[in-house]
């Protein structure tokens, strides 16, 4: 059996290169993988395209990656925020480019990722500043928006429980983009707070199965 | 008749939510955006079985908890407020919580607004001349939801109607609002155009119509809120 488990965030991140596409889990503050950010700040990488829902709390998780530098482009449903001014400010001091996303397409552009999916078609922000640019389609009558699949090199996940196949469960709404995105990377990158033993998961309460997890470590993270 | 008077008579923001969630029927599934909509959480009535839905994956949001202690980073409200699991409640992943938005599930969502067009025309996400934006849900509820109710003063602080002819902010959905609920009256949206349905105490019809661009039909029970 594969070996999954590395030691610390810092071997977890290790090789992810410039120029990168990296998603990054949560909503607010909660699902944010912070030891595995934190240890990409560490690492140095420049010119990131970050997908995420927010920008970051305070100056944690994405909010850290825009400010040491690490990030070219955010493609995000909600980076202005009261929770973190880190981004506004360097938006509009056009330091950071952003690719704005209805939330529910964000999430459902990553599901299509992952499941092999070029696209779909919606009725959400037709007629909007958001649908500029973007194909139509009409189907029986009504006009709909095509929405592309979302893949990246990298998604970066924060999981409850993990044992050493990968499988994964979360803590409560902390789930949020956590199990899609671990659906739509090439490498899938985990910081779970608990290691269980192979078995000690029921095969029912497992959210996400092992087979997508490349590399877990265990990180606790502060509050 | 000065400001300072009318000002009294408008609904405060709690007698409003009350007002929003007496329309909340037993038995539906509820979103509950940011801001003023949060507040119609806990009016609702004992007696009925309302869901609430909130976009991060939470199906079956409970108000916040009594004790500031028992707040959980991991049960926020879409404003990343201190929220609650209801007995029976669950969680989904994201991509699941906007299914069940855009899938029709939700009877009703309570939003916002900066302007509702006679249309129906929603503006919430994005203030006039801003850069970037921020949109989170917006979008998807707003299209998604039976019923969009929305929730918001009658007038801006300038004293602007909020309730225009055509949008001049961004707009978030065309044609989804179905009532409008402000610190002045409850107005229907309908295929005929905006129809006059409360008024709150001390209100008159002709003060509503002064302070709403496009014009009001008189619903023929035009009745006072009940505060």
């Amino acid at each position: 059996m594969k070996n999954k488990r590395v030691n610390t965030p810092a071997e977890a991140v290790a090789g992810i290169v410039d120029g990168a596409t990296v998603m990054v889990a949560g909503f607010g503050r909660s699902g944010v993988p912070e030891g595995l950010t934190d240890a990409i700040c560490e690492l140095g990488v420049k010119g990131l395209t970050v997908i995420s829902n927010n920008s970051g709390t305070a100056k944690t998780g994405v909010a850290r990656l825009l400010l040491e530098g690490c990030v070219e482009k955010i493609v995000c449903s909600f980076p202005r925020a009261s929770e973190s001014g880190v981004f506004k400010e360097m938006f509009d001091a056009g330091k950071v480019e952003l690719e704005l996303v209805p939330q529910g397409i964000l999430a459902e552009r990553i599901r299509a990722g992952g499941s092999g999916l070029a696209g779909f078609l919606t009725l959400t922000g037709v007629g909007t500043e958001l649908a500029e640019g973007k194909q139509t389609m009409e189907v029986d009558g009504t006009e709909y928006l095509l929405e592309m699949g979302l893949r990246a090199d990298v998604a970066l996940i924060k999981a409850r429980q993990v044992d050493g196949r990968g499988n994964l469960t979360y803590r409560k709404a902390a789930r949020n983009f956590n199990p899609i995105m671990a659906t739509a990377a090439e490498m899938v990158i985990v910081q779970a707070h608990e290691e269980v033993p192979i078995g000690a998961l029921d095969g029912e309460h497992v959210v996400t199965p092992g087979i997508y997890v490349d590399r877990y470590c265990v990180f606790q993270q502060e509050p | 008749m000065d400001t300072q008077t009318k000002n009294e008579r408008l609904l405060t923001r709690d007698q409003m939510a009350k007002r929003v969630a007496v329309e909340l029927t037993d038995g539906w599934l509820v979103n509950i955006g940011i801001g003023m909509p949060t507040l119609v959480l806990p009016h609702v009535p004992k007696d009925r079985d309302v869901i609430f839905h909130s976009e991060n994956g939470i199906v079956g949001m409970g108000p916040a908890p009594d004790d500031l202690a028992d707040n959980d980073p991991d049960l926020l409200t879409a404003g990343k407020q201190p929220a609650s699991l209801i007995p029976g409640g669950a969680f989904v992943h994201h991509a699941d919580s906007f299914a069940i938005v855009r899938g029709g599930r939700l009877d009703a969502a309570v939003l916002g607004a900066f302007q509702v067009a006679e249309n129906g025309d929603l503006a919430n996400w994005k203030l006039l001349g801003a850069k970037g934006g921020s949109v989170g849900g917006a979008m998807d509820i707003a299209v998604g939801a039976k019923q969009v109710l929305v929730m918001m003063t009658h007038v801006t602080k300038e004293g602007d109607p909020k309730v225009v002819k055509a949008l001049s902010y961004p707009v978030t959905a065309r044609h989804s609002v179905t009532k409008i609920f402000t610190d002045m009256a409850v107005i229907a949206v309908t295929a005929d155009g905006l129809v006059l349905d409360e008024l709150a105490p001390g209100i008159t019809a002709d003060e509503v119509q002064a302070a709403t661009e496009p014009k009001l039909r008189l619903s023929d029970s035009l009745k006072e809120i009940a505060v």
